[in-house]
């Protein structure tokens, strides 16, 4: 008899080329993108050395490229040149391309899963924290830096200290209106930013086990949040279903003997983990940030906290520099918190489900005349697909603006800045200072938030408004 | 990589917890495609005002911070983004060590793999630290081979791994490492299962 095993313990195990303190691991999945990779490929080339395995390396752009008028091309000549040495670089070395012209286009978090290259038991890396968002499917995935890049471009491999496991049991059902973003929320203030750190997290229990695909990558997708390595959900007929048919996925014999690996990989029943913390999802509320980190959170119907009230000397001295920057005073009822930015899109919410929740909401209805709507899909087949739904009208019809695929306004290294001193609803990941722009303020909430706070020009309780609707 | 196994200078306090890549280098200097120049926007929306002067009361704007090798800072540092600009930055300004509590697990990595030590010490020394770096400026010793930290009236050790050690006291091109193990490598690669993804078929 075998020691049981955890989901994170299988996959590490099946991976582990040199079996030392670090071990060396093979990397199955290398996702690149126009911001992480250049000084890689550039390292690379000065010591002579070639791209092991462009065969398990795919490129697209979406960090700082534009979301309007693609045909006039990247108009920032530093932009430009970045996206323009990925694509010489990428053709250099053989590595496919989903390039700002290609209908495959979009976040490399959306891509992969939606291409069917993410799948169960694999090892995936990119020069991106968000790419625990792979862990959806029962894949090992976790952010790496640039000198990590250009390592496994050269050797398909990583030298890496084993984490720790920690369990996220999420038990009963989630609440109506309350999204796999307020879940994640929820989660990240129970055991603070750092709380993962040196930690890969699997997400456990009925309220995990009912989610679709979508609502599992947008969990996994804010594990860093959490400071965890990655995080990990164990893969079963949601993820075989959605994996099933896509257009890298394997087919045949490939199919079934990969069927046969993947209904292995569940931890074992008697698995133990270094820690594990528990939640109730149906004692769960619609979350918004007020703060300027995504620990920062209450749920809407509550108001923003005083920094007194916060035990940790820390903590305390942390809420109100982030008062200060947000320009809220503690006490405030966060529906009476006013906005003048929407932004719908990014890794952790711009998914089919994302759009289709966010048009429920809006269907009907006008944006507030003081808010700039902004709605960026994930990927170019998810703006297609969006399309084909009639969902782009939705948006329209209500005064959002309708975009190409990309990171956009998460990080703003392209032309969809937040001006200094606006206050923006966002269904991203990160309210850092200066994260939207120098000055912006953000607030995080999930897609069906984000259509509503649109609409009212307020943040409202979505639970209520969908009732009332 | 520059081999690092003992650093002398004097400190710079940053006394707060969780401080992001975002706020180390900001989403704007990430767009060029060279691995240096990025010292000056280090910290940048903290050490300029919104027309782009230095704000005075930024701790690197001070000039007798000039010549600091050693930044000391709150738990959690470098959490967020993976972008490694945020430890070249670092670097580039002219530290070449980062004392804190605790690291985010990716800028730890990158910290390691260009040669920036980062050095874990509780939360009572760093504390005592950022003391002694707010008033002196006096100067603090790391001495990765023994693995202590020497400052004004204190004295800490400190543990880091094994590999890491190796690495900054080496400086050790991790690349040139990995290919010696070529046969392991084509070993492992001839069983690797054929469902995993392919991106070219």
């Amino acid at each position: 008899m075998t020691r049981p095993k955890t989901l994170f313990q299988k996959v590490w195990d099946q991976h582990v080329v040199i079996d030392e303190d670090p071990s060396l691991l093979y990397v199955d999945l290398h996702l690149i993108h126009e911001v992480t990779s250049p000084q890689a490929f550039a390292g690379l080339e000065q010591s002579g050395r070639s791209v092991r395995r462009p065969d398990l390396t795919v490129a697209t752009v979406d960090h700082a490229i534009p979301t309007t008028g693609r045909s006039l091309g990247i108009r920032d000549p530093l932009s430009k040149k970045q996206v323009d040495a990925l694509v010489e670089s990428s053709r250099r070395h053989g590595i496919t391309m989903f390039g700002l012209d290609d209908p495959r286009q979009g976040i490399v978090h959306v891509v992969g899963p939606e291409q069917g290259l993410t799948r169960p038991g694999a090892l995936i890396v990119c020069g991106d924290s968000h790419t625990s968002t792979h862990g959806a499917f029962g894949a090992l995935a976790f952010g790496i830096g640039t000198t990590e890049v250009e390592h496994v471009l050269a050797t398909q491999t990583l030298w890496q200290a084993r984490p720790a496991t920690m369990a996220v049991d999420v038990e009963g059902v989630l609440p109506w209106g309350v999204a796999a973003k307020d879940l994640i929320l929820g989660i990240i203030a129970k055991i603070g930013v750092s709380g993962g750190t040196k930690h890969v997290i699997e997400y456990r229990g009925e309220a995990i086990r009912d989610l679709s695909m979508e609502q599992r990558m947008t969990i996994c997708n804010m594990s860093i949040e959490g400071g965890a390595r990655a995080g990990m959900i164990a893969p079963d007929e949601t993820t075989f279903r959605y994996v099933e048919g896509r257009p890298y996925a394997p087919t045949g014999k490939h199919w079934e003997d990969a069927l046969e690996a993947w209904s292995k990989l569940p931890s074992d029943p008697d698995a133990e983990f270094d820690k594990s913390v528990s939640i109730d999802a149906s004692s769960l509320v619609p979350h918004v940030s007020w703060g300027v980190n995504p620990s920062q959170t209450v749920p809407v119907n509550d108001a923003v906290p005083s920094p007194d009230s916060f035990e940790d000397p820390l903590q305390r001295d942390a809420a109100a520099r982030a008062l200060s920057y947000m320009a809220l005073k503690p006490g405030t009822p966060m529906q009476d918190i006013k906005i003048d930015h929407v932004f719908l899109g990014s890794c952790t919410n711009g998914r089919i489900e994302d759009l289709r929740a966010a048009a429920k909401v809006i269907e009907g209805r006008k944006v507030d005349s003081r808010v700039s709507a902004v709605v960026v899909p994930g990927s170019m087949q998810v703006k297609a697909q969006a399309e084909a739904e009639g969902l782009a009208d939705v948006f329209t019809s209500a005064g959002f603006s309708w975009r190409d695929a990309g990171c956009s306004s998460c990080l703003a290294m392209n032309p969809d800045v937040i001006p200094s001193g606006e206050r923006c609803a966002s269904t991203s990941n990160r309210n850092y200072e200066g994260r939207q722009g120098r000055g912006a303020r953000t607030h995080l909430v999930s897609p069906a938030m984000a259509a509503a706070a649109a609409v009212a020009g307020h943040f409202v309780d979505v639970r209520q408004w969908e009732g009332a609707s | 990589m520059k081999p690092v196994s003992k650093v002398t200078g004097r400190m710079v306090p940053l006394d707060r917890a969780d401080v992001d890549t975002d706020q180390i280098i900001p989403q704007q200097f990430l767009k060029r495609i060279e691995r240096d120049g990025y010292g000056e926007f280090l910290f940048y929306n903290w050490a300029h005002t919104d027309d782009g002067t230095p704000s005075s009361d930024f701790v690197l704007n001070d000039p007798k911070r000039e010549g600091a090798k050693v930044l000391i800072a709150g738990p959690n540092f470098g959490c967020g983004s993976s972008r490694e600009h945020a430890a070249w930055a670092i670097q580039q300004w002219g530290f070449e060590a980062v004392i804190a509590p605790s690291f985010a697990d990716i800028f730890r990595n990158n910290a390691i793999n260009i040669g920036l030590l980062p050095v874990e010490l509780d939360e009572e020394a760093v504390r005592a630290l950022l003391e002694v770096a707010e008033t002196h400026h006096s100067e603090v010793t790391i001495d990765l081979i023994e693995q202590t930290v020497r400052a004004e009236g204190l004295e800490e050790q400190f543990e880091i791994s094994v590999s890491a050690r190796n690495r900054l006291i080496h400086g050790l091109d991790a690349i040139g490492e990995t290919l010696q193990h070529e046969r392991a490598l084509s070993a492992f690669e001839t069983r690797r299962p054929d469902w995993l993804p392919i991106t070219t078929s």
